[in-house]
């Protein structure tokens, strides 16, 4: 489970999870798991693109991630669930003509959406590391102006704080980091620890710092054991993400409700 | 002694909103240390006003004008009467209110030991230093307003605007509030306007009444706007101003009614 | 008419099929969808079809029937989201997220499961994106069935539906059970959503759903227009988009059709822009009008 040829799995995972953690914790925070679905979703059809054209796939991730985070954060707050919706579909359905008309191998399709982690090549850590390293940064700027629109945006706003370039800042971070995540690890499974993890985090403390730090511990941790339950049965990584991510946020749902109190 | 400065002048401001008129030519000017009641009933536009005075709403005539302040400078805080806040989210009362002081900027700057005793100071103000450590999506209807005044005054505000903070009280928790704010006036030198649509319980600590009916304005003394022949002539018809045991009673002879909420989308057959 | 139909179209069984059972799924996706975007629940709209999706795999793994499979799985998908918590915005958005990364990791597994059990080429694909040609003449009298009673339910639910859509409070002073209505309707959701995600994919079933209704609510005024408005668009959006996608085997020298989800999503989406810049210009000129 530790031989060389798993030690990329594990170093890209934890950034990956690091990140998605990170990332999460404010998807939450503002509700924006359907942009955190979307976003990921318009990276796969860019790399579908980009086969049919005949550049390299990090062209087309980014070139559609950033497109759909656009459109998601010029949309007005008002119905904004229909853009993501919009330009989810028209991402999705754009990638499948370009699967039909480049006759694309199913299991490249697969790839991309459920990831290879367990395959990935050492040439691809130093990209990895480096955008995640970008996006924690730009985290780290918005950190306080996220945490209050989100908290009360009419306050924020009354600050001064421009609720739309917040917004713009935050989709291109997320669509950076999917267009880094994607090839990786898949588009679905990164949705997954990016909700998964952190809601439950923020259930089981009150403090901002906390919150953030425990998601970033239980993003990785329930990668850490899907890798090692992936390995052990055979099973895809995906499956593992995604049920242990549910799982997470069951258990510190019980947790509060037992304990009779929120912290 | 000289005349207290002007913090904020409104002047000549209409206001439309989806084409309705909401405000006609407002003029009113708020001085420092006034405590200033904005009357009028519910649907008058008294939030508008308010939304006006913080640049959220721009007015289609007329201006706002801070004298000693460009825009962005001005030192406003704000007290909305409602503020959606999610119960879930990660936040203790003092992370809250510290956000009110730092929450606008981008990037990390360290909140110093002054900050945190900045906080505490305001909550204090506020007679809420025993919440600071509390989640702020599990605090009480009461309790929140408090919050949300500390956070209006944690960044030492010339003004404080207060959007109907005595709506849904009783008369013993309006009295708490109205006796508080002359508190806080006094203790952090600052001009307090808040919107109420009964003048009553404020009679004790207002020095001015901005009165609103039917889109427009009356501004001055208490005693020199709610009057017989100066409501009569805002409301556009005959209003009696009776005094009872030191209350006023302003009779209007018509009924005033609340918008009905609509669907912005759709219009039920 | 020759630039427009290509010779042959209406001759050939499986696109009268498709064009029959599109029709019926965009027009029950209209009505339903309606509500799914006066309610601010697309993500949830979109999200019961990754759910069922992964019931039609489990289904496909098992060897149950495929519709009882994205039936079954949206609706306990839908079941899931309401007992997670649906009562703010915010809670029902982490709610919908939860049960789509949960429901995601199920697909991955089943999908694994049958490629290893079957050589089943394509699988992923057409579950994914669906395919309106592929539909069975068999297979539309129960889509249609489903569909007439989706319509009925709703037609049923319609009055106190609309008024807790509507204005929540209001609804609540006047004793409506807005916790039970707000049940009610997702699970017909949830049932609409399935029965297209088998017929149409995921990606389509959401476009429908949204798509129209968002346009058409930016054009009416009254409740039976707005209605009318998202079914004329659906169709009309499904409609040429199986001519233009059958037609678009001419388009190329490669002779490599475009996807009908393609077209129909394209047309979808134009529609609603189209609608938007008309909706905004005309506003603006009135505004003008009357300054």
């Amino acid at each position: 489970m530790f031989s060389s040829f798993m030690t990329n799995a594990w170093i890209v995972g934890t950034v990956v999870a690091l990140l998605a953690g990170a990332t999460g914790f404010f998807v939450v925070l503002r509700g924006s798991s359907f942009a955190a679905h979307a976003i990921p979703n318009g990276a796969f059809a860019g790399a579908a693109g980009a086969a049919l054209v005949g550049v390299t796939p990090l062209v087309g991730l980014i070139t559609f991630a950033v497109m759909a985070s656009v459109g998601i954060g010029a949309s007005r707050r008002h119905r904004s669930d229909v853009a993501t919706a919009m330009a989810l579909v028209m991402m999705l359905a754009l990638g499948a003509a370009f699967l039909s008309l480049s006759a694309a191998y199913e299991p490249q399709v697969e790839a991309l959406l459920f990831g290879e982690i367990l395959g990935v090549a050492t040439t691809s850590i130093a990209p990895v590391v480096i955008i995640a390293s970008l996006c924690a940064a730009a985290l780290a700027v918005m950190y306080r102006p996220l945490l209050f629109n989100a908290a009360a945006p009419d306050l924020a706003a009354v600050r001064g704080l421009n609720p739309q370039r917040l917004e713009m800042g935050f989709m291109l971070t997320l669509a950076l980091g999917a267009a880094l995540t994607v090839p990786v690890v898949g588009a679905l499974l990164t949705f997954s620890l990016t909700v998964g993890p952190p809601a439950a985090a923020r259930l089981v403390t009150r403090r901002p710092g906390s919150a953030l730090v425990a998601s970033m511990v239980l993003s990785v941790i329930t990668l850490w054991a899907s890798i090692a339950a992936s390995y052990q049965s055979n099973l895809p990584v995906g499956f593992f993400v995604g049920s242990l991510s549910a799982l997470a946020y069951v258990a510190a749902r019980v947790l509060t409700q037992w304990r009779g109190r929120r912290v | 002694m000289s005349a207290p400065a002007t913090i904020v002048d409104v002047r000549g401001v209409d206001v439309e909103l989806g084409g309705r008129r909401i405000l006609t030519d407002v003029n009113f000017s708020v001085r420092s240390g006034d405590f200033t009641g904005l009357i009028g009933s519910n649907g008058a536009g008294k939030t508008t006003l308010l939304r006006l005075m913080l640049g959220l709403v721009q007015p289609t005539q007329g201006e706002v004008v801070w004298p000693s302040h460009a825009r962005e400078q001005r030192r406003v805080g704000y007290v909305p009467q409602k503020v959606a806040l999610d119960v879930d989210v990660p936040l203790r009362v003092r992370d809250f209110v510290a956000l009110g002081d730092d929450g606008h900027r981008y990037g990390l700057r360290r909140r110093t030991p002054d900050t945190w005793r900045r906080v505490h100071d305001v909550l204090d103000a506020v007679e809420a230093s025993d919440l600071a450590e509390r989640r702020i999506g599990a605090l009480s209807g009461g309790e929140l307003q408090r919050v949300l005044m500390a956070h209006a005054l944690v960044s030492a505000p010339e003004l404080l605007l207060l959007d109907e903070p005595l709506a849904n009280l009783d008369p013993g928790a309006t009295e708490d509030i109205v006796s508080l704010l002359a508190r806080v006036r006094e203790r952090e030198h600052v001009a307090i306007l808040l919107s109420a649509h009964d003048i009553n319980s404020l009679l004790g600590v207002m020095d001015r009444v901005v009165y609103i009916a039917n889109a427009h304005v009356a501004s001055g003394p208490t005693d020199e706007v709610v009057r017989p022949d100066v409501l009569s002539k805002l409301y556009g018809h005959h209003v009696d101003v009776v005094r009872v045991h030191g209350r006023f009673l302003v009779v209007t002879g018509t009924t005033s009614q609340e918008p009905v909420a609509e669907h912005p989308d759709l219009v039920v057959e | 008419m020759h630039w427009l139909f290509e010779p042959g179209i209406w001759s050939n069984a499986a696109v009268r099929t498709g064009a029959g059972v599109g029709v019926v799924v965009a027009t029950v996706s209209a009505l339903v969808g309606l509500f799914t975007v006066m309610r601010s629940q697309s993500f949830a709209g979109h999200a019961l079809a990754d759910v069922a999706t992964a019931g039609g795999a489990g289904a496909g793994l098992f060897g149950f029937s495929p519709l009882a499979g994205f039936v079954i799985g949206s609706l306990l998908g839908a079941g899931a989201m309401e007992a997670i918590g649906v009562e703010r915005v915010r809670q029902r958005d982490v709610a919908t997220g939860v049960v789509l990364g949960g429901a995601t990791g199920l697909a991955a597994l089943f999908l694994y499961l049958i490629t290893l059990s079957s050589s089943s080429a394509g699988s992923t694909q057409s579950i994914l994106f669906g395919s309106l040609f592929t539909v069975s003449n068999s297979s539309f009298g129960v889509i249609a069935v489903v569909a007439a009673a989706v319509c009925l339910a709703l037609a049923a639910l319609g009055r106190p539906l609309l008024f807790v859509s509507v204005s929540p409070d209001a609804a609540r002073a006047r004793g409506v059970a807005v916790r039970r209505v707000a049940l009610a309707y997702t699970l017909l959701m949830a049932v609409t959503v399935g029965l297209s995600a088998i017929v149409i994919g995921s990606v389509l079933s959401t476009a429908l759903l949204i798509g129209p209704p968002a346009a058409a609510l930016r054009l009416g005024r009254g409740l039976w227009t707005t209605l009318a408005l998202a079914v004329a668009l659906g169709v009309g959006a499904v409609g040429f988009g199986v001519v233009a996608s059958y037609d678009s085997y001419y388009w190329w020298p490669s002779h490599r059709a475009l996807p009908v989800s393609f077209c129909v999503v394209a047309l979808v989406v134009l529609e609603l822009v189209l609608v938007n810049v008309v909706v905004r210009t005309t506003r603006r000129r009135d505004a003008g009008a009357r300054v």
